[in-house]
């Protein structure tokens, strides 16, 4: 498998350095691996802190800047960060109100995040967490990891932080955060499998003719494959998932969010399909957001996330944003 | 088995000091690193392909630390390579081999020598707090399969560094009919069966190093 990288090992630090180039105002730690926005810590202002591995972006460095997130830390390709990345971020953005720190619900991730936040809690910075759980394929049991974080943690990123703009404190910040991941849940599909550096083959065979059901954003298969299926029937398929855990009465915000190796014009057809769908189970769109935003690496599919929202969600949704990968209203 | 440790641990004598650590560790890391490829390999089957290069990533670093500094006693030898692994694997693994070391060496205390059933218990204490870390019991084809298996064959009378290593083998084995429930194969379900598990497979790596400087 060809790929644009010098060697394997150095991915990251890499891409790192390309983040360093292009924004510069973001303030790129490369050797500790944080990326922080420039004027942090913002005077009274909580400070919201992601990470994970990386071969997701944009999410989560992409996500950083005023109206998002203050920090984020990246792992190795699909690996999560160490706690010393965390407790850096902590205490880079802490201003005295607090930091959230923002999980998406994987074993490594939730683990390191752990360690850190008693890291950091020794350090003096005051955390809350939360876990972003949204992912429809995986049954949340005890026989299981639970579900997986997957595209609800942009939204879960974006309403949270806005709040937190506005100067909300910081166990107001956590309930928001809470709130918008239990409103959310996503379904994803891929038709081929990703490549990661360290590897430099498939991480899965998915046979040519065929696509899979309920994927992960690791490369991890899902739970069912099936012969290809059409934009429509997918779309069919996965909003019905989506909403069979999802009743709402409430609008909703849509991501149509490509895997990585899936073109603009496949997934703003998905999107229409996946608009006529929500039509047919009359639930009303609030507002849609249609691109790659979390990724797999090169894995071509599409997820579709459901967010339902009410006048305050919509209103922290709406509110100004200006980071590398979202960004409206300033 | 040399002598001089099968011996002192007859004895009850103090017979594993810090260069023996030193040496176990660096072991492991040739180990994992000559293993590297299956070790992802088998983590692509049924989880996400980094096993192997996240594990010799934290190993590098651990051998590099003890080369720069003056090996303490053995609990400060299992410490530090704890914190090393804590600092540099990531993912699940990262904090979980990093506590089993770390609360090995925490319980060693500061002595110069240990004997063989002071590993057997310090490592046992080690264990349990991967345990009550991931949440995983046995069965549950994790680390832990092949990890007790080894612990309760050193703990038998007459029980060895070779015998737990081949328990370790034999549990690791084992792994490969059993339904995860945990960590990122648990999201496979009845499909994570037929796959031995990765973290089975790297715990018996350590066991295996430990029954080769051993019998070196």
């Amino acid at each position: 498998m060809k790929m644009l990288i010098n060697v394997a090992e150095t991915v990251v630090a890499d891409a790192l350095r390309g983040m360093a180039a292009a924004h510069p105002e973001l303030m790129v730690d490369i050797e500790n691996r944080v990326i922080v926005r420039r004027d942090a810590p913002v005077a009274g202002k909580v400070g919201l802190v992601s990470g994970g591995g990386s071969g997701h972006e944009p999410l989560h460095g992409g996500f950083v800047g005023p109206g998002m997130l203050d920090a984020a830390c990246p792992g190795e390709v699909f690996t999560s960060p160490v706690p010393d990345q965390m407790v850096r971020a902590a205490a880079a953005v802490d201003s005295g109100k607090g930091v959230l720190f923002i999980v998406k619900n994987y074993t490594g991730d939730v683990l390191n995040f752990d360690m850190a936040a008693e890291l950091a809690e020794d350090e003096g910075v005051q955390i809350a967490k939360v876990l972003v759980n949204d992912d429809v394929a995986v049954t949340d049991s005890l026989y299981t990891a639970g579900r997986r974080g997957t595209g609800a943690t942009l939204f879960v990123e974006k309403i949270a932080s806005a709040a937190a703009e506005e100067g909300a404190p910081l166990d107001r910040v956590a309930a928001l955060a809470r709130q918008v991941n239990e409103s959310s849940r996503s379904f994803g599909v891929a038709l081929s499998a990703c490549t990661t550096p360290a590897k430099g083959g498939p991480t899965f065979d998915l046979p040519a003719g065929e696509l899979e059901l309920g994927v992960g954003i690791h490369g991890e298969p899902g739970r069912e494959r099936r012969a290809m299926m059409t934009s429509h029937e997918i779309a069919d398929f996965a909003v019905d998932a989506v909403l069979e855990e999802l009743r709402t009465d409430n609008p909703v915000l849509v991501l149509v969010n490509g895997m990585g190796a899936t073109p603009l014009l496949e997934l703003y057809g998905f999107a229409a399909e996946v608009h006529r769908v929500l039509g047919e189970r009359e639930v009303v769109v609030a507002h849609t957001l249609v691109g790659n935003y979390v990724t797999s690496l090169d894995m071509a599919g599409a997820s579709v996330t459901l967010c339902r929202v009410d006048e305050e969600l919509l209103r922290l949704w709406n509110a100004p944003v200006r980071t590398a990968g979202l960004r409206w209203g300033c | 088995m040399p002598s001089s440790v099968s011996s002192s641990e007859t004895a009850g004598e103090p017979a594993l000091d810090a260069a023996f650590f030193h040496r176990w560790l660096t072991a492991a890391a040739a180990a994992i690193s000559r293993e590297a490829t299956r070790l992802t390999d088998l983590d692509s089957a049924i989880g996400d392909a980094d096993h192997g290069s996240n594990m010799q990533r934290g190993f590098t670093a651990v051998t590099e630390a003890l080369e720069k500094e003056p090996p303490g006693p053995p609990g400060a030898v299992l410490i530090l390579a704890g914190r090393q692994l804590i600092s540099k694997v990531g993912g699940a693994s990262g904090p979980l081999y990093g506590t089993l070391l770390r609360r090995a060496g925490k319980a060693l205390g500061d002595a110069e020598q240990v004997t063989v059933r002071q590993l057997a218990d310090a490592l046992r204490t080690g264990v349990d707090a991967v345990a009550q870390l991931g949440g995983a019991a046995p069965g549950d084809k994790t680390m832990l399969d092949a990890l007790l298996p080894a612990l309760d064959a050193l703990a038998t009378d007459g029980g060895s560094f070779a015998a737990a290593s081949e328990a370790a083998d034999k549990g690791a084995l084992a792994t490969v009919p059993m339904l995860a429930r945990k960590g990122r194969a648990s999201y496979l379900g009845e499909r994570s069966i037929g796959h031995q598990d990765p973290g089975a497979t790297s715990s018996a790596l350590l066991f295996a190093a430990l029954a080769e400087v051993a019998s070196s």
